[in-house]
């Protein structure tokens, strides 16, 4: 296969220290190759949310390596120095409660993301238009945030995190405000994106409907990777 | 694409509201501020409605406004005879209080020789008194008309002309009569009380008494010289215009002045107490767009332009809607309101600095969101 978008070497995450230390992540490995689909599961503290943001470069890990599109980002320590940039090209989230600015319209939410890329006014319209209407909320792009239904704002949320075109997709529970029918679209949406643009895409998720449709799942349990991998 | 804009605009019932409480604030602050400039502008009408450049009062005084003052009317001559005097006048200053129209009138009045220093040198309106009595000259601030008669004291005057804003210190208005008549209203006892003086052996009271004597000094007459020479005589003092304008200002507007200079400091902080409250709840409702902001690659100058550009916003609107409001109602004030330019601009700067200032708690709280706060855990 080609080289993985994602590589973990070992990585570990401790909050905290001493007596209050809790290992969220214990020595983990994981590949991610680009088209793939890959569901992280568990229960609720086994370290899900953790392993997605430390490769969303949120949370500093502890210990170990990670690669991320072919270039070491951490080894034992933060390897590149603007790690802002790296997200805003790099990585696209997707969350859990679909987080939308309440200010801003459909389209101005996703245009806001470019925007911060350096895309200008005009051009950035136009593309959050575009990426709207892939996602067939093309309709709604002037609504704000509030006036839109769960799967309309998830499908924003969405075209937002694909704005600038990253090739790591991360999505924290994305099916969780949906019905299993809206559900069962995103994942197809999810699919599709990897395949078109060879995007690895993680899926944290405890819906027991998508687990389905998955290319490999990881399960996660007490920090510690149990199946898959 | 601006945030702070659209920010403003989703909320925008609440954020003009703020404006409006704002802008009340300012307005008070900056009325505070035109009623001092009024204060010192009325305090000096009178004082430099004569036209004088010298006043000769009573010896150990800081007469006639800071102090009583009285000297003998035949002073006058004496006054006008010295080297480098172009013309006196004596004058009189007294508080009265009159029933008129079914109201309390409390008027000032001064009392001068016409055709000479200290008669007002430009009328509003109608004429200058011609006859030596019973004629008055009103300010407009009065709310008297020409023609209008008058009760004060014993004797009732009509009004031939009107001043324009000239007015005691304590922003009554002036009227002016001649000086006999003057004389007589603050001087002479009525009957009963002027029957029982003769009857103790007393002898009638001398009228000719008066509270100063302004002088014109000739062009090139340095005005010290001639005070000093004034001054030399045991029983009189004498200060140039200068002199008697910067004691007024000390006595009646220091006070003033600094319970003003209280009022406003107290009234800034109060501004900039609840600019940085309600820009620090405004940030506390963004703390989740905020993570999702640098979730999404947003820099921290993104961030903080959101706030300060609010909080600008804020001070601006308040700002022009407080002025608005002042220059609307100023003329429905009780004092005058003397509102400057340059005092409404120097607020209008210090209300922005005031609210980069404040906006730092806001600030503050949105750089520490930490953007994995975003994440559903
Ligand atoms: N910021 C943090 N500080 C301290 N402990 C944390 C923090 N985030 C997560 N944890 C702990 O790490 C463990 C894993 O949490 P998380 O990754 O959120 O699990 P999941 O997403 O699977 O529910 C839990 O015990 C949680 O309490
Ligand atoms: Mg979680």
């Amino acid at each position: 296969m080609a080289t993985p978008l994602v590589e973990l070497r070992g990585i570990a995450k401790t909050y905290g220290s001493g007596e209050a230390a809790v290992h969220a992540l214990k020595d983990t490995d994981l590949r991610v190759y680009p088209g793939q689909v890959v569901g992280l599961l568990g229960p609720s503290g086994s370290g899900k949310t953790t392993l997605l943001n430390l490769i969303g470069c949120i949370v500093e890990p502890t210990r170990g390596r990670m690669d991320l599109d072919g270039e070491t980002v951490y080894d034992n320590r933060w390897l590149k120095s603007d790690l802002r940039r790296l997200r805003l090209e790099k990585i696209g989230f997707i969350f859990q409660f679909h987080n939308l600015l309440p200010f801003l319209t459909a389209e101005e939410n996703v245009a806001v993301a470019l925007d911060l890329a350096g895309v200008s006014g005009a051009e950035a319209r136009r593309r959050a238009r575009a990426l709207l209407d892939y996602l067939e909320v093309g309709h709604r792009r002037a609504s704000l945030p509030s006036r839109l239904s769960g799967g309309e704002a998830q499908r924003v949320a969405i075209a937002r995190a694909l704005a600038n075109r990253p090739r790591i997709i991360l999505a924290d529970e994305p099916t969780a405000a949906l019905d299993s029918g809206r559900a069962g679209m995103v994942m197809d949406l999810l699919r599709r994106l990897a395949l078109e643009q060879r995007a690895a895409v993680l899926v944290v998720t405890h819906d027991e409907t998508i687990f389905g449709r998955f290319d490999h799942a990881v399960s996660l349990r007490d920090g510690q990777v149990e199946a898959g991998g | 694409m601006n945030l702070a804009v659209r920010d403003v605009r989703h909320n925008l019932g609440r954020f003009l509201l703020t404006c409006l409480g704002l802008s009340l604030l300012l307005g008070v602050v900056l009325s505070m501020i035109g009623i001092y400039r009024g204060l010192v502008d009325e305090a000096l009408t009178l004082v430099r409605s004569p036209g004088a450049d010298l006043w000769i009062v009573e010896s150990g005084t800081r007469g006639p406004f800071a102090e009583a003052s009285r000297i003998p009317g035949d002073e006058r001559d004496a006054v006008a005879r010295l080297a480098g005097v172009a013309a006196a006048g004596s004058l009189t200053f007294q508080s009265v209080e009159t029933a008129h129209r079914g109201r309390t009138l409390r008027l000032y009045v001064v009392g001068y020789e016409p055709g000479r220093p200290g008669e007002p040198k430009r009328l509003a309106a109608g004429r200058l008194i011609t006859r030596s009595h019973y004629e008055m000259l009103a300010d407009r601030r009065a709310g008297l008309e020409i023609g209008e008669r008058v009760r004060l004291g014993r004797d009732v005057y009509e009004v031939v002309g009107l001043t324009d804003g000239v007015v005691a210190s304590g922003g009554d208005p002036v009227v002016h009569l001649t000086l006999r008549d003057s004389q007589r209203l603050q001087f002479e006892l009525d009957p009963p009380a002027a029957r029982r003086e003769l009857a103790r052996g007393g002898r009638p009271a001398g009228l000719d008494t008066v509270n100063a004597v302004v002088a014109r000094v000739l062009p090139g007459v340095p005005e010290a010289r001639v005070a000093a020479e004034a001054a030399r005589w045991k029983h009189l003092a004498a200060l140039t215009q200068g002199e008697q304008e910067g004691l007024l200002l000390k006595s009646v507007v220091e006070k003033a002045r600094r319970q003003i200079g209280l009022f406003t400091a107290i009234l800034m902080a109060v501004s900039a107490v609840v600019i940085a409250l309600i820009l620090y709840t405004l940030t506390m409702d963004k703390v989740k767009a905020i993570a999702t902001l640098k979730l999404i690659g947003a820099p921290d100058r993104t961030i903080v332009a959101l706030i300060v550009q609010q909080a600008l916003a804020m001070g601006v609107i308040g700002w022009s809607a407080g002025t608005l409001l002042i220059l609307l109602a100023k003329d429905h004030f009780p004092r005058r309101l003397l509102l400057l330019p340059d005092d409404a601009l120097m607020l209008g700067a210090a209300v922005l600095v005031l609210c980069v200032v404040a906006s730092g708690l806001g600030v503050r709280l949105a750089l520490k969101v930490d953007p994995a706060t975003a994440l559903g855990g």
